[in-house]
């Protein structure tokens, strides 16, 4: 491969003040767009000196499903189910996060419980995610022990959401306005059991790692990023605040009632591979923190809005009163315009700042509707992190990233 | 803690009569630059010693065909200062004929992405770009999808037609 073509095909990626005497003939390798190391549909084209990496150029997009172009034609209930497939991690967050987007337009006031169901809910998502992405990159640097404790915590939280909302994946939980059901006793039940088994496994899995050797040789140092650096590529949640800044949305801008509850913001020094995996591992901690105190403190009330022209009212209801049916009627046609507004909203995805820009020009469907993906703004400094490393360094360092090929794509 | 008004008093006394349209809806204040602003515009929130706008939250495009002539595209730029935790919403709006702007790689890196995303789905041409391709759809693609012009279904479907809500 001549010198030319390598800055043709990295695109820029290649830095290069002088002429480089590489040792070996370069290799253009492959990685991905199926490969196990991926955990989703992207491709990573590596230029390798040897076993050292040169440059890299990532291609996204295998599996975008235009999201934005579609939520332009349907109503606004309709696209809950659109932003479940974006992080299939942690859906209920994305759900949730559109439903506010939603009522911030709509000027509607949710209600206590409400706004505690969905932190729990939310909470429960976010430790699914990390338990993915920790579990993950255990396997990835050879540990294939703590995954199997860890993930079958996965199961019993997707079993809550089962019981919440009847899906365990693409889960479309909640509606605009509040819940569509409230808290069952099982659903307690279940959460309860989560808070008192889950613990002492992720005490485990941490013994597990935290000071594993050979762990640590793996992933200190590895697929590090400077503050700076990780700032001005756009770097937001577990990955950002692993280069050692506590930005989270959930403090910053609190919504759904954050600012009730306590809870620490775990920061790392170097934004290596190791803070990462550390920072999570403390989110899922902080986590179980706030579920348990949105537990404790569960304010009695409704779990939804008083919003009839927008929350499906109760089915029973339908049937008996003729202003439930029209209601009915009209939201699941779609026949409830939104007022005329602009509105950007944040929650804090597994992933970090999770946007939803909407405009809405009064019709029955966005006119606009634009969604910042944390996966996609931060998957472009991957080259910067992996370039001069050897490729089981770069698999880490991806994994450790936690990007999920759902959310890059939309 | 930082309020529109001094942001916008600011900006109003460094860049005169190239920003208008102040509005803030839901409390963000947004504001309307020209092109050839945009990135001394971006660069004096991030350098200014006060106000420290220096995160580039989202680049995103927005095409509206039938309002006022020259005026038919929109790009988007929502900063966040994390010291002030102040959001800020910058647009500029270009003319169908026309475009252009220049891009604003050079001060933000993550703005690279998000740039390629908005000229796939857009068209719009960002100067100076260091690799402006299509990065979602395919290379071969000859039209840009989230126009308004492309509907989402075949139009001159007859299976569909629904006598009551017309769509």
């Amino acid at each position: 491969m001549t010198e030319a073509n390598i800055a043709k095909s990295t695109s820029g990626n290649l830095v290069k003040d002088e002429p480089v005497q590489y040792v070996n003939e370069l290799t253009t390798l492959n990685l991905g767009p199926t490969h196990p190391a991926t955990h989703g549909i992207f491709q990573n084209v590596l230029t390798m000196d040897g076993e050292k990496i040169i440059a890299g150029e990532q291609t996204v997009g295998y599996i975008h499903r235009a999201f934005e172009k579609i939520a332009e034609r349907r109503p606004f209930y309709q696209i809950t189910t659109l932003t479940d497939r974006m992080n299939y991690c942690s859906s209920p967050i994305n759900n949730m996060g559109w439903h506010m987007t939603v009522e911030k337009l709509l000027g509607v006031e949710v209600p206590k419980r409400a706004q505690y169901i969905r932190v729990i809910m939310m909470e429960l998502a976010r430790i699914a995610d990390h338990i993915v992405c920790n579990g993950i990159l255990g396997v990835d640097t050879g540990a294939f022990t703590g995954f199997l404790y860890i993930y079958e915590y996965r199961e019993k939280i997707y079993e809550i959401y089962e019981e919440m909302c009847g899906a365990r994946l693409t889960t479309n939980m909640g509606r605009v306005g509040g819940m569509e059901r409230d808290l069952s006793k099982e659903a307690i039940r279940k959460i309860n059991e989560f808070l008192t088994t889950f613990p002492p496994i992720l005490k485990e899995f941490e013994r597990l790692f935290n000071r594993n050797r050979i762990f640590m040789d793996r992933t200190i140092g590895v697929g590090g990023i400077s503050a700076e650096r990780a700032m001005s590529y756009g770097f937001t949640g577990p990955n950002l605040r692993a280069a050692g800044v506590d930005y989270d949305v959930r403090v910053m801008n609190p919504y759904s009632s954050y600012e009730d509850f306590e809870f620490d913001i775990p920061v790392g020094q170097h934004g290596d591979t190791y803070d990462r995996f550390m920072v999570r591992n403390e989110e899922i901690w902080q986590s179980l923190r706030i579920i348990e105190q949105a537990l404790k403190n569960l304010p009695e009330g409704p779990y939804f809005a008083d919003a009839p022209e927008y929350y499906l009212p109760p089915k029973q209801e339908v049937y008996r009163s003729m202003e439930a049916l029209i209601y009915h009627f009209k939201i699941v046609m779609g026949e409830i315009d939104a007022p005329v507004g602009e509105v950007y909203h944040a929650v804090e995805g597994g992933n970090g700042e999770l946007g939803f820009y909407l405009i809405s020009d009064g019709g029955r469907t966005p006119y606009r509707l634009h969604f910042r993906r944390p996966c996609f703004i931060y998957y472009q400094a991957y080259p910067e992190m992996c370039v001069g490393s050897t490729i089981s360094d770069a698999i880490v360092t991806m994994s450790s990233l936690n990007v999920i090929a759902g959310e890059l794509d939309a | 803690m930082l309020s529109n008004q001094t942001v916008a008093e600011e900006i109003v006394k460094k860049f005169g009569d190239d920003v208008y349209d102040f509005e803030e809806p839901f409390g963000l204040l947004t504001l309307t630059t020209t092109r050839e602003q945009i990135i001394p515009m971006l660069e004096y929130l991030k350098n200014h010693s006060d106000f420290k706008i220096s995160f580039l939250t989202d680049i995103t495009g927005v095409h509206f065909p039938d309002t006022i002539p020259d005026r038919e595209y929109a790009v988007v730029y929502h900063l966040h200062s994390f010291i002030h935790n102040f959001r800020v919403r910058i647009k500029v709006f270009l003319a169908e004929a026309d475009l252009h702007i220049p891009s604003v790689t050079n001060v933000y890196a993550s703005a690279n992405w998000m740039e390629r995303e908005t000229f796939d789905f857009f068209g719009i041409i960002f100067d100076g770009h260091p690799n402006l391709v299509r990065i979602l759809n395919m290379d071969e693609m000859d039209y840009f999808p989230m126009r308004r012009e492309y509907p989402l279904e075949d139009p001159t479907r007859e299976d569909k037609i629904d006598a009551l809500f017309g769509r």
